[in-house]
C-alpha cells in the first residue's frame, strides 16, 4: 500500500524538492548507479570481527593441521602425516560413515515428515495454527534438554521398554543407547524429532504460495491425489525443498551438542561423528594437531554440500 | 472445492493423533518430574506420579555453586541480551553497507560472511580461547558477549542483507533529496523499515546464544558467571539415574524459552521461514 502512494507524494513534493537541493534535483533519477547510501567504512566493525573470530582463529586452527600439536607447549610441522592417519584409521573412517548416515539419514526422514505434516496441516483444517505450534515445539528446546529426555526415554527402565513390556513385545527391551547396534538409530531418532518441526514451516510457507486455481484446475481436468502432488504442488515448492534439505545438510553434518548428551559417542564409538571426535582429539586427549586435521576434513566436506546448494537455489528459476 | 468435508475431519483427527505421539516425550517429562523419590522406581515409567510432588523444583531453585540455576538464568539473560544488542547494531549496518555499495569490494565481503556461516567453529575453538585469555575475556559476561556477537554476526548481515536486497532505494533517494544526511537516513528511515529482518535476527541469535552449551562451558570455565545450560550441566552430572531431579531442571530451564514462544509464536514460525526464503 505505502509503496504504491510512494510516486504521488514525490509527485507532490516536486516543486520543494527544487529549492532544498538546487543543482542535484534533476540528476537524482536517472543517476540511480552513482548515488551513494551510507558510508563504506561503516562495514569495518563487522568485517574486522568476523575476521578474527572466523578466519584468524579458524586459519591458526588450520595451520595446526599440519604439526604434532598437543595444545600447549611446542611443536613440530609434520606436513600430510595428521591426513594419513585419518584415512588409515577404521575408527575415523567410521565417524566418517557416521557423520554422512546421521546428516542425510535426518535430513531425508525430518523433511518428509515435515512435507508431510505441512501437507495435513495445508488448506481447512480448522486447528491448523494449534497443531502448528505443537509440531514446532522440540526445535525451540536446547539440545541438551532435549538429549536428557530422550536419554531417559531410551533407558532400559524407561518408557519405550515398558511401553514394549506392555504390549506383549517385552523381549525386544534392550538397553537402547548401550547397544551398539541401536545406538546410532536411537540418535537418528533424537535428530529427526528435534527437526521435524523447522522443515515443516518452511514447507508450509511453500505451500501457502500455491495458487488454490491451479490445484483445482488440475482436479477438474481428473488428475488424482498424487498426481496433482507430482506435478502441481511440488515444483511449486520445489525452492522450499531446496533450503529446507540443504540447510538441514549443513546443520546435520556437524551435529555435536545431542550426541555428546545423548551417548558421548559410544558404545564403542558406534555414534562418533566427525564433530566428536574433533572435540576428543582437541581438548581430551591432547591432539590438537589431529584434531584440527579432523576439522578441516569435516570443514571441506560442509563446503562441498554448501556449494551444491548454491548451485541448487541459482538453477530455481524465481532467481 | 476445499471445502470442510468427512475426510478433512478424519485428517484433523489424525493430525491429533500424530501431535500427541509426538509430543509424548513432554508427557513422560512432566510426569517424572512430579515423581518423589520413593515412586521412580516402584511405578511404571508411563504412569503418572500417584502422589505428585514438587519438591525436586525446591531442590532446583535452591542449589548454589556451580549449578546455581537462578544465576545461570540471570547470565543467560544477560548475555543473551547483549549478544542479541550487538547483532541487530553490526548486523544491520553491515549488511546495508555492503548490499548497498555497488563497489567491487562488497561483493567479495558478502562472499566472506557466507564462507564464514558454514566453517566448522571446533578448528577455530583453541586459538580463539588462547586469544580470549590473553585479552583477559575469559570468564566474564562480556568476553561471551564478543564471542557470540563476532561467531553469529555472519548469519545476521547475511539476513540483513538479503532483506537489503529486496528492498528497493526510493524512500532512501527521496530523504537523500529532502536534504537528510547518510546517519540521518540509516537511523530514520531505513532501520525502522528492517523490522522483520530484525526479529528473525532477534529469534534465530536469541535462541542459539540461549541454548549454547558448548562455547559458554569453555569459555564461562568454574567461573561464577555460569550460564543456565552449564549449570544444568553441573546440576545433572551429580546424579545418576536420578530422572525426577533431572527433569525438574530441564523444565526450570525450558520453560522461558517455551513461554516465550507460545508467546510470540507466530513471530517465531514467520521468522524462521521468511528469514531463509532469500
Amino acid at each position: 500500500m505505502t509503496a504504491t502512494m510512494q510516486p504521488k507524494s514525490e509527485a507532490a513534493e516536486a516543486p520543494r524538492r527544487g529549492k532544498r537541493t538546487p543543482g542535484t534535483g534533476e540528476n537524482t533519477r536517472p543517476r540511480r548507479g552513482p548515488m551513494q547510501f551510507g558510508h563504506w567504512w561503516w562495514a569495518l566493525p563487522g568485517i574486522a570481527l568476523v575476521f578474527a573470530i572466523h578466519y584468524v582463529a579458524t586459519g591458526i586452527g588450520g595451520f595446526f593441521a599440519f604439526t604434532n600439536w598437543t595444545g600447549i607447549g611446542s611443536f613440530k610441522i609434520t606436513g600430510w602425516t595428521n591426513f594419513e592417519a585419518i584415512f588409515k584409521d577404521p575408527t575415523k573412517l567410521g565417524a566418517l560413515s557416521n557423520t554422512l548416515f546421521l546428516a542425510f539419514g535426518s535430513v531425508l526422514l525430518g523433511n518428509i515428515a515435515g512435507l508431510v505434516i505441512a501437507l495435513g496441516l495445508n488448506r481447512v483444517v480448522k486447528t491448523r495454527y494449534i497443531l502448528r505450534t505443537l509440531f514446532f515445539m522440540p526445535v525451540v528446546l536446547s539440545p541438551l534438554a532435549t538429549a536428557y529426555i530422550w536419554k531417559y526415554i531410551f533407558d532400559f527402565d524407561g518408557p519405550l521398554n515398558a511401553f514394549l513390556t506392555a504390549i506383549g513385545a517385552g523381549d525386544q527391551a534392550k538397553p537402547w543407547l548401550a547397544d551398539p547396534q541401536w545406538a546410532i538409530w536411537t540418535v537418528l531418532v533424537v535428530l529427526v524429532w528435534s527437526s521435524t518441526g523447522f522443515a515443516m514451516v518452511i514447507f508450509m510457507a511453500g505451500l501457502a504460495g500455491v495458487p488454490v486455481e491451479v490445484e483445482e484446475a488440475a482436479a477438474i481436468d481428473g488428475a488424482n491425489l498424487w498426481q496433482r502432488f507430482r506435478n502441481v504442488t511440488l515444483p511449486a515448492i520445489r525452492p522450499a525443498v531446496a533450503i529446507a534439505t540443504t540447510l538441514g545438510i549443513v546443520q546435520g553434518l556437524r551435529v555435536f551438542d545431542p550426541i555428546m548428551a545423548l551417548t558421548g559417542g559410544g558404545p564403542a564409538g558406534a555414534t562418533e561423528t566427525l564433530a566428536t571426535l574433533v572435540y576428543k582429539q582437541a581438548f581430551a586427549l591432547g591432539n590438537f594437531g589431529g584434531g584440527a586435521a579432523l576439522a578441516l576434513v569435516l570443514a571441506a566436506i560442509i563446503l562441498i554440500f554448501a556449494v551444491l546448494q548454491q548451485r541448487l537455489t541459482r538453477s530455481n528459476p524465481e532467481d | 472445492m476445499f471445502r470442510y468435508t468427512k475426510l478433512t475431519l478424519l485428517r484433523e483427527v489424525g493430525l491429533w493423533a500424530l501431535a500427541l505421539v509426538f509430543l509424548a516425550p513432554f508427557y513422560f517429562l512432566v510426569t517424572t518430574a512430579l515423581k518423589p523419590d520413593n515412586e521412580l522406581f516402584t511405578t511404571s515409567a508411563l504412569a503418572p506420579p500417584t502422589n505428585p510432588d514438587f519438591s525436586n523444583f525446591i531442590d532446583v531453585l535452591t542449589a548454589t555453586g556451580n549449578s546455581n540455576v537462578v544465576m545461570g538464568l540471570v547470565n543467560s539473560a544477560i548475555i543473551t541480551a547483549g549478544s542479541i544488542v550487538g547483532l541487530i547494531a553490526l548486523g544491520s549496518i553491515t549488511g546495508y553497507v555492503i548490499s548497498r555499495s555497488t563497489r567491487r569490494w562488497s561483493k567479495g565481503a558478502y562472499y566472506l560472511f557466507l564462507i564464514a556461516i558454514i566453517l566448522p567453529g571446533q578448528l577455530g575453538a583453541v586459538p580463539l580461547y588462547m586469544g580470549a585469555r590473553a585479552l583477559g575475556l575469559t570468564g566474564s559476561a562480556w568476553g561471551l558477549i564478543i564471542l557470540y556477537t563476532g561467531m553469529l554476526l555472519p548469519l545476521s548481515i547475511f539476513l540483513y542483507a538479503n532483506f537489503f536486497r529486496g528492498l528497493g532505494t526510493d524512500y532512501e533517494e527521496a530523504a537523500t533529496i529532502d536534504g537528510a544526511s547518510k546517519s540521518q537516513i540509516f537511523s530514520k528511515v531505513v532501520f525502522p523499515m528492517m523490522a522483520p529482518a530484525t526479529g528473525t535476527v532477534t529469534i534465530f541469535a536469541g535462541l542459539i546464544v540461549w541454548n549454547d552449551f558448548f562455547t559458554s562451558l569453555i569459555f564461562l570455565g568454574g567461573s561464577a558467571n555460569q550460564t543456565l545450560p552449564v549449570a544444568m550441566y553441573y546440576y545433572i552430572g551429580s546424579l545418576v539415574s536420578q530422572w525426577n531431579s533431572i527433569f525438574a531442571i530441564v523444565i526450570v530451564s525450558m520453560i522461558p524459552i517455551l513461554a516465550l514462544f507460545l508467546f510470540a509464536q507466530k513471530r517465531f514460525i514467520q521468522g524462521f521461514s521468511g528469514g531463509l526464503k532469500g
